[in-house]
């Protein structure tokens, strides 16, 4: 009964959210059919609806969606090996770390995707821009995240290593590495979303590749419906991307 | 999102420290002499590492061209009106979201997961509704920074302490007594933060929105000196932002902790 009650409790603000969600779109629509809003400005949801179909199977959205998350795949793998190395680095070597932590931080609030006019002209109007695009902008956030994890590991653990005559190799896989790892994941969570965020932007501001380049090409085609749908399409795929991360770091993450 | 960003000095200060000052300006030498042994070499493409004596002449250049001001007026203008419309709007969504947990449930999952999706790919619809001018970048701006800044007032209302709340109601004061003199004091790191991670989000949209469309502001001059391949003038247009960005940034974050060590 009480369980009952509960779930009824949480699911009403969660229908009432939703149920506003859709209340306004109606409204749209009839506003829209009314008049009282530009129908060439803003074309009717179920105009919009209609067009998905459409955009996936015309526009090859697959193809789309597989080369970005090409794209994605190879900025994570440089965020993940240059990211973590230097902040190993930085925590190994602590002058190191005195002396650049800072510069990392300020950085990290640079606006680094400004760049991407530079990184058309280094390496090309490529995949290799974008990719490179998205692990400059998720670079700090690893580095400051791996540093954070390592140096934030409890005392006792490192001591209890040393009791063991740890060597400095086994020292580090045994004890600090998996300490640290919970906070290298927030790290790498946290590059991947600026990661994919300057993606999907290069992609749109350059004209090339995959989702990002969708939305300009509908919308320089004044293909409203479709403009409209392929920017559904890409917040659904990134919210879907939010929603797994987290479970994925529910689940690495040690119950505690 | 919210620590990485942040300009974290080390806590720990050495006796080493000309020690650490030393091996930054070391850090520093390096770069500069591999950067110019490179634009000397002739390896890389001439204009792509442009030597820095070049570089520094374009940023002299482009400091003193009375022009860049304007432009860079129209750019400040735009991420301020930006900031201001999106940071009063996040500022009433998180203080009405976070004051009840019910509406909080209901509507703070869309914006929580809005939140880190691609603002710029809404530019095209921008564009649609506010038209190619400033409006549109504005528009970009402002969308960008609300929805940091709502999460993080948001937030901050669920940290208040419930005495300052009791001491409020017992007092028998307003909603507006209550906006003004209990939960705006009690959340002002929470603000200063948000307002710190918006303005960050709000120069990347505008700036951006300008490179793609656009015939003034800071954005215009840095793409119009890509479409003429003129790398020096990029260089040192990129200098002058990342250095003002960077400022503003560090700028925010400061008057944030003078205002906390007030408090206590």
């Amino acid at each position: 009964m009480t369980s009952a009650v509960r779930t009824l409790r949480r699911s009403v603000p969660v229908a009432l959210g939703l149920a506003t969600l859709i209340v306004a779109i109606a409204l749209l629509e009839l506003l829209i059919r009314i008049g009282w809003v530009n129908r060439f400005i803003v074309p009717l949801p179920s105009q919009i609806l209609a067009s998905f179909e459409r955009v996936v199977v015309e526009e090859g959205i697959p193809e789309r969606f597989l080369l970005t998350l090409r794209e994605a795949f190879s900025a994570f793998v440089l965020l993940t090996v240059f990211g973590v190395g230097i902040g190993v680095l930085l925590h190994r070597v602590r002058i190191l770390r005195l002396a650049t932590e800072t510069w990392v931080a300020a950085f990290a609030s640079a606006p680094t995707v400004l760049m991407y006019p530079l990184f058309l002209v280094i390496f090309g109007r490529s995949a290799n821009t974008i990719i490179m695009m998205g692990f400059v902008a998720g670079l700090a956030p690893v580095i400051l995240k791996t540093v954070e994890g390592l140096a934030g590991t409890r005392r006792v653990l490192i001591n209890v290593g040393k009791s063991f005559k740890l060597t400095p190799w086994q020292l580090y896989w045994k004890i600090l590495f998996p300490a640290a790892l919970p906070s290298i994941f927030v790290g790498i969570k946290l590059g991947m979303i600026f990661a994919l965020i300057n993606i999907v932007g290069v992609e749109f501001l350059i004209n090339f590749g995959g989702l990002g380049q969708l939305i300009n090409e509908l919308a320089e085609r004044y293909d409203l419906a479709g403009t409209y749908a392929a920017i559904c399409f890409v917040i659904l795929v990134s919210v879907l991307f939010f929603i797994l991360t987290e479970r994925l770091e529910r689940w690495l993450r040690p119950a505690n | 999102m919210a620590q990485t960003g942040q300009l974290t000095h080390p806590s720990v200060r050495l006796p080493a420290l000309s020690r650490v000052t030393l091996l930054r300006i070391a850090i520093i030498t390096t770069v500069l002499v591999i950067w110019e042994a490179v634009a000397a070499s002739g390896l890389l493409f001439r204009d792509v590492v442009p030597s820095l004596v070049v570089i520094a002449g374009a940023v002299v250049s482009v400091l003193s061209e009375p022009g860049f001001y304007w432009h860079l007026g129209v750019t400040a203008g735009e991420i301020g009106t930006g900031l201001v419309i999106g940071g009063l709007a996040g500022l009433v969504v998180g203080i009405v979201l976070g004051g009840s947990r019910f509406l909080s449930r209901a509507f703070e999952p869309y914006l929580y997961y809005l939140g880190p999706t691609p603002k710029i790919i809404f530019f095209p619809v921008m564009i649609m509704w506010f038209g190619v001018g400033s409006g549109s970048k504005i528009a970009m701006g402002t969308i960008s920074c609300f929805f940091p800044i709502a999460l993080s007032v948001a937030a901050g209302m669920r940290q208040i302490d419930d005495v300052l709340i009791r001491v409020g109601k017992s007092f028998r004061v307003s909603t507006w007594q209550m906006v003004t003199k209990i939960y705006l004091p009690a959340m002002r790191a929470p603000i200063v933060n948000g307002i710190r991670l918006g303005l960050g989000v709000a120069i990347i949209g505008t700036l951006l929105a300008e490179t793609k469309l656009s015939n003034r502001g800071v954005g215009f001059l840095i793409i119009n000196s890509y479409s003429t391949f003129n790398m020096p003038r990029m260089y040192a247009l990129l200098i002058v932002v990342f250095v003002l960005s960077i400022g503003v940034n560090a700028l925010v974050s400061r008057v944030g902790n003078l205002e906390a060590i007030k408090v206590r």
